[in-house]
């Protein structure tokens, strides 16, 4: 992704380089900056339903910020059991996805070249069609009168149905299929690079698949491994219409939590202390990642997926 | 030849575009499966106005938009409690009666009981109205509990002695906070509307949690489908959505009988409001609308497709006896007696209704 650089003027340099800082100012330091100045505010029953932040008094104008709402947080216990709920879901859910993904990555990148283009279309199709019409999808099929309870009866493997659909269960098999995906395509531009010289080279030198797996190809996948897990266990914690859709009524997770606060209390500045209390937890992966990653690394690949997925919910 | 054939595409989405009626026009959020099927195609045969229909399922969602002041309708259908925060918070503009002459047909002792969260008329008019109450499935409530089944009462659904032998067919519940509290505190013989946080976190908790391991789930309109195929036995739900059920299961020819009951206990009883935001565009397009809903052979027609009673007293007479005479629709005087209202909750009181509901779901 290097720009060649002799081709541009210092200038073009310049503003191209600029660009990500402009995106990142755009849509992300902005609309923080803007959930950052309601979590300050209280509710207030009106359009907008929260305090100004700057109030004119008759002695001129006023800061109205308040920390009650993380305060808040603290007092009671529900909101850390739903942190540590949502972050339990997402790690589980990042190591299946990582158990799964990464043998199909490997598979891919070993393929030959025409086969890879079509395994790799294959893994990005079902992002084409709506998100939420895939997890509707799965309420189908996990239902009790679903289809897999009505193979599974069909077949004599079990006697009545299981039930799959409003449990926990049922909220990892969606997570892991939606995000599978993300966890394959790093691993994937990761492994593809692999430079296979040096897998020879260990097995001239004696070391068995195995052993040449453990020692070569692993810890050189390791960004690929951060990349993917990242992706994954990211918007995993935070996840809401997952959860909402296939899991049950006692599915806490953080996602629900900060919709209760926000439809059903109507309290915007306590929704919006808990997405920062979140995006505040998240960092610490963040900050992992950033300090392994190496310059070049084959993370950017896969933005452009992620877009895509949100569009389509 | 693509590239011909591209840009044969592109003029055609051009064309698209300007063939786009600049007409008049009329934005129209309500709720979903909650009008007659050419009720809109009428009006816009009759007035020329384009009607863009848009749907939401909860009160949430309606009032996450309007709070955020851009939701860009010209009419909204808000519930009686929502609608009077609403009301409050400044959302939406006063009707010109002046533009509503079928005004008149409206029943004056309904108007009494809107005004008690719009007050004076100003802001709405009443679409549609219901009751919570309990659906069943007449057959399945019977194999379970025997003849003497206490179906007249919310004892069916909050006592665990009868809940417990129904958790088996089993019993769904509303996942509205504010509607199942206030049939709670009705049924222990507080004030529906109480404003004392105790009431919730003790009192009303104590009921719920004792009968929460044989409820099977907490949703608002799963279970339309799920007692019309019998996959549950006893919904506490609201009355239109419950007979609706009645009827795919008439049509279905499954032979399960579906029946509703308001609550000797007393049920809530909830109005649906026409009302037009404030930054609304085309408002007297939405007064003509409203206007044309107010026609007695309108709404009498809605009613009859969607089974919730109308506050049009002249169209009674225009609909067929099993609707009118039908008391899960039309309330005789003795029950309707029984009938509270929903009141503005101060915001304390709903953190504290929220916060015991995600309790006795999560079990935390």
């Amino acid at each position: 992704m290097a720009v060649p650089g002799n081709r541009f003027s210092p200038t073009a340099q310049r503003v191209i380089g600029a660009l990500p800082f402009l995106w990142l100012g755009l849509f992300f330091l902005l609309p923080f900056a803007i959930v950052l100045k309601i979590s300050m505010a209280d509710a207030l029953i009106a359009v907008p339903p929260y305090t100004e932040f700057l109030a004119r008094t008759a002695d001129g104008i006023k800061l109205q910020a308040t920390l009650d709402n993380y305060q808040f947080l603290y007092t009671d216990e529900l909101y850390a059991l739903a942190f540590l709920n949502s972050l339990k879901v997402a790690a589980v859910s990042t190591l299946l996805c990582l158990l799964i993904g990464y043998p199909l990555a490997w598979g891919v990148a070993r393929a030959e070249a025409r086969t890879r283009n079509l395994l790799l279309l294959l893994i990005v199709l079902p992002s084409w069609t709506s998100f939420l019409i895939r997890v509707y999808a799965w309420m189908g099929i996990l239902g009790n009168n679903g289809v897999l309870n009505q193979l599974l009866l069909g077949l004599g493997i079990v006697d009545s149905p299981l039930t799959l659909l409003r449990t926990d269960i049922a909220v990892y098999i969606g997570i892991v299929y939606t995000y599978l995906p993300f966890m394959v395509l790093p691993l994937y531009a990761n492994l593809a690079k692999l430079d296979q010289r040096l897998l020879e080279a260990a097995a001239d030198l004696g070391a068995n698949p195995w052993r040449c797996f453990w020692l070569v190809t692993l810890p050189l996948s390791r960004i690929g491994i951060l990349a993917g897990c990242l992706l994954v266990f990211i918007p995993a914690t935070g996840e809401f219409v997952i959860p909402e859709l296939l899991g049950g009524a006692d599915t806490l997770m953080i996602g629900k939590l900060l919709w209760q606060e926000f439809f059903n209390n109507r309290d915007w500045p306590l929704a919006s202390a808990v997405a920062i209390v979140l995006l505040a937890l998240l960092l610490a992966p963040i900050a992992v990642y950033y300090r392994a990653q190496a310059p070049g690394s084959a993370a950017v690949a896969v933005t452009a997926m992620r877009g895509r997925r949100d569009g389509g919910a | 030849m693509r590239r011909a054939y591209l840009a044969a595409l592109f003029s055609l989405a051009l064309l698209g575009c300007a063939e786009q009626p600049a007409g008049p026009e009329l934005r129209v959020y309500n709720w979903s499966d909650y009008i007659a099927p050419d009720t809109v195609a009428r009006f816009e045969r009759e007035t020329g106005i384009r009607v863009v229909y848009d749907v939401f399922d909860s009160n949430e969602v309606l009032e996450a938009k309007l709070l955020s002041g851009a939701a860009s309708y010209d009419i909204v259908v808000p519930t009686s409690d929502f609608m009077g925060r609403q009301i409050i918070a400044g959302v939406f503009q006063p009707l010109g009666r002046a533009k509503l002459p079928n005004y008149r047909n409206l029943d004056p002792r309904l108007m009494e009981l809107v005004a008690e969260f719009d007050p004076g008329n100003r802001y709405g008019v009443p679409y549609l109205w219901g009751t919570s109450g309990i659906g069943y499935n007449v057959g399945l409530v019977r194999a379970a509990l025997g003849e003497g089944a206490p179906v007249d009462s919310l004892d069916l659904v909050l006592q665990p002695e009868y809940a417990s032998q129904l958790a088996d067919c089993g019993i769904a519940f509303l996942d509205a906070p504010s509607e199942v509290f206030s049939a709670v505190l009705q049924y222990l013989g507080l004030d529906p509307n109480s404003q004392v946080p105790e009431h919730y976190q003790q009192q009303a908790r104590a009921v719920l949690d004792a009968v929460r391991p044989y409820i099977r789930y907490f949703h608002s309109s799963q279970y339309i489908n799920d007692l019309a195929n019998g996959d549950i036995c006893v919904a506490f739900g609201w009355s239109g959505d419950i007979l609706q059920a009645r009827d795919r299961a008439l049509e279905a020819g499954n032979d399960i009988d579906i029946a509703y009951t308001i609550a000797r206990e007393g049920a809530l009883m909830w109005f649906d409001m026409l009302a037009i935001p404030a930054d609304a565009r085309n408002v007297d397009n939405a007064h003509r609308f409203i206007d044309y809903l107010l026609r007695p052979e309108v709404i009498a027609e809605v009613t009859e497709f969607v089974k919730y009673a109308n506050a049009n007293a002249a169209a009674t007479p225009l609909l067929p006896p099993a609707i009118r005479d039908d008391p899960a629709i039309y309330p005789p005087a003795e029950v309707r007696a029984r009938l509270y209202s929903d009141k503005v909750t101060p915001p304390k009181i709903d953190r504290v209704m929220t916060r015991v509901w995600t309790a006795v779901k999560t079990g935390r």
